[in-house]
């Protein structure tokens, strides 16, 4: 039988140490090879579901292009409330414009940013809109998403398809509270009024900038 | 194996006597903010129970290894981790699935359940009942959350099963209050989710209470007659 001798706190302390880096080590490890090994697959899903979401503001039937592969940078600008360079989508039909899909940030929802993508026309007009992320209140400031909106044949968000910046005045650009056009749910105006306002400056920029943006490369 | 007794308890403990959130009262915060309907609260409890069975798997097999004074940060690493592979595997192989289920995930990572169950038990005993521990204490956590989150929803906008046609497509939710009725906002903000929860609390505590005076009674009676 061997007598043990009481370990030193300093013989204690590296133990513990060398222990707690092998865990970190192995699970470090393990998810690196998890992240590695789904990456493609999620990847397939994220153009997939962008494609998903891209037909929701625009119809496959009002363009012939391939178009996540015709696209344009747009530089960061507080028109759109984005922060960083963003990407937007040309729809052609036959060589010529058709629609611009492109993504807007609302910075002053209820609760943080309310990020948007939306399709405008080539003459202006709003050809959809759709929320695409955001942490508005669940059962309250939600119904900008068309799935929790309970007014199912005419979702709240539908109400902009139609209108463009140069046919309407900023006046009228606002919920009907504030003495504009636009429905809002009673007790949750702060969302609306977030997404009305980002999308009014979205197609100011759109109108300001078309040509410049249809032609780049 | 495991003996029926032991089960029982088990089961007891996590869906009544431990509710986690009757009595433990923890993770409060996913609590009220996703049951603003019945939907969200089941399938947030039923994430919550994949993750704690596997957290309450994995640190039971490990437990012999993880010197006492460090538990915690390898009990935090572990969960993390395994949170996030699940995360990635769901979203990369289930992705229908994770569409209705991913969202709930991340707010479990920081849910305390998870910590205070592996803390609590998979780090004392194996690992067959600490997976069933992670589960019943996720299957009494379910129950309650369903209940405050119908109750809200009653309450608060006169509907049952919202959600629902997200998860199973053909169904639809059920209309209980008649169609112009307001709806009482203070139910579905989250001082509502206070107040019920408040309700079920005491609810419990009456039960148990009547229970105890009842069996003061019976013994009183009995010590009575035996006089």
């Amino acid at each position: 039988m061997t007598k043990h001798k009481p370990p030193t706190a300093v013989g204690m302390a590296v133990r513990t140490a060398v222990i707690l880096f092998v865990f970190v080590i192995v699970f470090t490890g393990l998810l690196a090879g998890a992240y590695l090994w789904t990456k493609p697959a999620l990847e397939a899903s994220a153009a997939e579901e962008k494609m998903k979401l891209i037909d929701e503001v625009l119809p496959r039937t009002a363009y012939d292009n391939e178009l996540l592969k015709d696209t344009v940078a747009l530089p960061a600008s507080p028109l759109l409330g984005s922060e960083e360079e963003t990407v937007a989508y040309r729809a052609r039909k036959g060589g010529q414009p058709v629609a611009l899909v492109l993504e807007a940030v609302a910075p002053d929802g209820y609760a943080g940013k309310i990020r948007l993508i939306m399709a405008v026309n080539f003459d202006g007009s709003i050809a959809g809109v759709r929320v695409t992320q955001h942490k508005e209140t669940p059962g309250l400031g939600d119904y900008i998403e068309p799935r929790k909106d309970k007014n199912k044949e005419r979702p709240w968000i539908t109400q902009f398809n139609g209108y463009g910046y140069a046919s309407t005045t900023d006046k009228e650009w606002k919920v009907k509270k504030d003495g504009g056009h636009f429905d809002s749910v009673a007790g949750a105006t702060v969302t609306p009024r977030a997404v009305i306002k980002a999308v009014r400056k979205a197609t100011k920029y759109v109108a300001e900038n078309q040509t410049q943006l249809y032609a780049a490369k | 194996m495991i003996e029926r007794e032991e089960f029982r308890s088990i089961a007891h403990n996590g869906i009544w006597k431990q509710n986690t959130s009757l009595i433990q009262i923890l993770g409060l915060c996913p609590l009220l903010a996703v049951t603003t309907n019945m939907v969200n609260g089941v399938m947030l409890s039923l994430a919550t129970i994949i993750v704690m069975a596997l957290a309450n798997v994995a640190v039971a097999s490990l437990r012999n290894f993880i010197p006492h004074e460090i538990r915690i940060p390898v009990f935090i690493l572990i969960v993390a981790a395994l949170v996030t592979v699940v995360d990635l595997l769901f979203n990369a192989n289930l992705h229908e699935l994770y569409l209705v289920l991913g969202i709930f995930i991340p707010l479990i990572v920081t849910n305390c359940i998870v910590l205070a169950r592996v803390e609590a038990f998979a780090a004392k005993n194996p690992p067959l009942q600490s997976t069933l521990d992670g589960i019943f204490m996720g299957v009494g956590m379910l129950w309650t959350l369903a209940v405050l989150g119908g109750l809200r929803e009653l309450i608060g906008a006169g509907t049952l099963f919202s959600g629902i046609d997200l998860v199973f497509p053909s169904l639809q939710p059920l209309q209980l209050l008649p169609a112009d009725y307001p709806g009482l906002l203070l139910a579905i903000l989250p001082p509502g989710a206070f107040i019920l929860l408040g309700c079920m609390i005491a609810w419990k505590n009456w039960i148990e209470a009547r229970a105890t005076t009842r069996q003061e009674k019976v013994a009183v009676k009995a010590l009575a007659t035996g006089n």
